[in-house]
């Protein structure tokens, strides 16, 4: 099943367009080099050599020479904030923002306002976003009722509902019991569970990573082992019961170490993690700037960001993810420890990685690109790709394309953005989601219509 | 120096300004009137977002007898109780075109933003658990009269360290003026790293004797439901200063209010070698040299009146 047939997006028609010879770069596909990419219909008809592709009517020509087309990237943690916090967020400038950072997908939680835990709120969400999303778009359902992490919600009728999986993400699951009871339940409705991993007990009223930075600051810290003893309990319940578990947002050594030994003990485990862990370390949080630096699980030390790319490069870590969590202004502009978690991160996660991680050589642009398209996998979806006959999903960019984050405004409803003010090198020019043309770059579709 | 948001932002040409400042002042404290027109017409607004004694009293005083107009507002009973925000209350106390803004504040980095959105001078009086840059330099002050010198000295500080601003800036400034500092309390009230920022660690007093200056810090009662300490009687055992473990050439610190028989003995309080009543004097003329640095002085820093022997300060600017 495509993207589009799986998860729920707006109806409209199937691109009908041509990338004139673009450098066509899909790794896991095996495809790399100049091609002409013809999209007939919503989907991927041919690559052909670069001018041989025929125009024919009704089709758009885009001129993509000296351009890069990926498979569109697909996040599997983001934050809609719909129903209840539509201030911050809502499904229709949520996946605006994923389309402008070439996301063909994305995977909302459930912590909303109340949260997403019955069948109604699920089957309520889908039919929204089939009036408003830009991309596909996949909801999880809690794994407690209202994150109370007491009862099980109703799991099967939920899934019935075409819930995409289950967490509590926002909170923990601390009883070891209730996640047990979700994994064996998990045998008969399916779903992946999808776990923010933080031992309550351990973290307590923490703000930031503890360490030198915090213990100079004079904040609260959170251990790194309150991320991976819970990751550790987590693995050997799943393993236990075989069930499907998802790690998310890996932040510190012992994590990855934690989810490397789950993964050999053979536990079906998978994993992310977010551009801010991959690019940040704890030493930001010295300008107590909550609105870029404050974010739960927190920004870790140098150490940690090194065990986080190694995890990445040998496969612990599946996927990125970038746990865009939009807050508005007045919850960011408080002191530190008054300020909301979390930051925006889909316009700018493949810009700032390649900036950051690509561009000076830490990974190879393949990598990159494999892993901002590994987030589907996980929760049983196809992963995209440029092969001919599968549907179209391309982020088309411009990889020596400079521009400064925040300069023309976003198009999440938020401005959290940890990247604001930064120049970065290599920007989304046009992304194609589930077969439609969900975003152009405005400067990039006006030079093409001069 | 535009604000006082920290010891870490100082330099020691800077701390020693200050203290060089306060000196002066000092004499103005033994004047028959104790005022001085330097802030005339100039408004000064106190913003306590926590109780506060000796720092706000001092800060509210040093701003009078430095004859500005002084604005002081408390949390409770104010606005903020109506849930205004920081950044409102800051907009709104803004019209009155305050020369500068003393906060306290429950949390760190409040006075940064409230530097960030005003244009008045701001002054930290504390916030969270970060710094509190004024206490540091009283006690340096305090210091300086007694040792002539910091250099080279053992400082311990001894007690709750994880909760306490004053440690943080303490340590700062202490090694600033280079002392050796050692920080000392039970493992579960030292932050974890600490010793990155440049600090021996002990658990114990035993090598107490080193010290040259042994800095307490307040113990609060709700540690122990909090498990940090199992008992106050243990902690007792184990932390408090009494005169017993207080050498002859040892000077005690602390920077109040104290815990009598708790983290130190009311015997250690009352010895020769208590500095804490000085410290509480001194809060005066290091508030009022600090509010002359920013804002009678400003950016440009005119040579320290050292050995100065004309009189302090005179009003600097147009009469009101």
């Amino acid at each position: 099943m495509s993207l589009a047939e799986a998860l729920d997006m707006r109806s409209g028609e199937g691109a009908d367009l041509i990338l004139r010879g673009a450098t066509v770069f899909d790794p896991v596909a095996g495809i790399d080099g100049e091609h002409d990419v013809v999209i007939r219909g919503g989907r991927i008809a041919e690559l052909t050599a670069p001018g041989a592709a025929p125009e024919s009517d009704g089709m758009e020509v885009v001129d993509a020479a000296g351009l890069h087309a990926f498979p569109a990237f697909f996040d599997p943690h983001v934050h809609l904030r719909t129903p209840g916090q539509e201030h911050k967020e809502d499904l229709e400038t949520g996946t605006r923002a994923a389309a402008a950072g070439g996301f063909c997908g994305v995977l909302a939680m459930a912590n909303t306002d109340p949260p997403v835990s019955t069948p109604a709120a699920i089957e309520a969400l889908r039919e929204e976003a089939r009036e408003r999303a830009s991309v596909p778009v996949g909801f999880f359902a809690t794994v407690t009722r209202e994150m109370a992490g007491e009862e099980l919600t109703e799991m099967a009728a939920i899934r019935d509902a075409g819930a995409i999986g289950f967490s509590d993400d926002g909170l923990p699951i601390r009883s070891a019991r209730i996640l047990r009871r979700a994994l064996q339940y998990q045998r008969l409705c399916g779903g992946t569970i999808a776990l923010h991993e933080e031992d309550p007990e351990l973290s307590v009223d923490g703000v930031m990573h503890e360490g030198a930075v915090s213990a100079a600051l004079g904040l609260a810290g959170i251990p790194s082992v309150s991320e991976s003893t819970m990751i550790a309990r987590d693995a050997a319940l799943a393993g236990y019961e075989t069930g499907r578990i998802h790690v998310q947002h890996l932040s510190a050594t012992e994590s990855v170490e934690a989810v490397r030994a789950a993964k050999a003990a053979g536990v079906a485990v998978s994993c992310e993690a977010s551009p801010h862990h991959l690019c940040l370390t704890d030493q930001e949080v010295q300008s107590l700037d909550p609105r870029r630096f404050k974010m739960n699980p927190p920004l870790r030390t140098e150490a940690d960001r090194q065990a986080l790319i190694e995890g990445l490069r040998d496969g612990t870590i599946d996927c990125i993810a970038t746990d865009h969590a939009p807050h508005a202004l007045e919850e960011k502009e408080v002191p530190f420890e008054q300020a909301a978690m979390g930051v925006t991160g889909l316009e700018t996660a493949f810009a700032v990685l390649h900036t950051d991680l690509v561009l000076p050589g830490v990974i190879d642009l393949s990598l990159l690109i494999e892993r901002l398209a590994g987030g589907a996998e996980p929760f049983g979806l196809e992963r995209p790709t440029l092969a001919p006959g599968s549907e179209a999903n391309v982020a088309l960019c411009d990889l020596s394309a400079e521009w400064t984050v925040g300069e023309e405004g976003y198009e999440s409803r938020s401005h959290n953005s940890w990247c604001a003010g930064r120049t970065l090198t290599g920007r989304v020019l046009m992304t194609v989601a589930g077969g439609q043309v969900a975003y152009r770059l405005r400067s990039f579709s006006l030079g093409v219509a001069s | 120096m535009k604000h006082l948001l920290g010891i870490e932002q100082l330099s020691r040409e800077e701390i020693e300004a200050i203290l060089d400042r306060a000196e002066s002042f000092a004499e103005v404290g033994k004047r028959d009137i104790k005022k001085v027109p330097t802030l005339r017409g100039r408004t000064i607004v106190s913003l306590f977002y926590e109780s506060s004694t000796r720092t706000s009293s001092s800060f509210e005083l040093a701003a009078k007898r430095l004859s500005a107009d002084l604005v002081s507002i408390k949390a409770a009973g104010s606005s903020v109780d109506k849930g205004e925000s920081l950044k409102d209350t800051v907009a709104t106390l803004s019209a009155y075109e305050p020369a500068a803004i003393v906060i306290r504040h429950p949390y760190a980095g409040a006075a940064q933003m409230v530097a960030e959105w005003s244009e008045a001078a701001v002054i930290n009086a504390g916030d969270g658990k970060h710094e509190h840059p004024s206490q540091a330099l009283l006690d340096l002050f305090a210091l300086r009269r007694r040792l002539d010198s910091l250099e080279g000295k053992k400082i311990w500080i001894v007690g709750d360290v994880l909760h306490s601003r004053v440690a943080r800036s303490n340590l700062i400034a202490f090694k600033a003026m280079g002392a050796e500092v050692t920080v000392c309390g039970p493992p579960t009230l030292i932050p974890r790293d600490i010793e990155r920022l440049g600090c021996a660690v002990s658990h114990s007093l035993d090598e107490l004797d080193e010290a040259d200056v042994v800095y307490v810090l307040r113990l609060q009662r709700e540690r122990m439901k909090e498990s940090f300490i199992p008992s106050i009687r243990e902690y007792v055992t184990h932390f408090q200063i009494d005169s017993r473990r207080l050498g002859p050439r040892q000077i005690l610190m602390h920077p109040g209010p104290v815990n009598r028989g708790i983290e130190l003995s009311g015997d250690a309080i009352d010895s020769p070698q208590s500095l804490i009543t000085e410290q509480v004097a001194s809060g005066l003329m290091v508030r009022m040299a600090i509010l002359y640095e920013l804002l009678a002085v400003g950016g440009e820093r005119p040579a320290p009146p050292v050995g100065d022997e004309s009189p302090p300060p005179t009003p600097i600017g147009q009469p009101a």
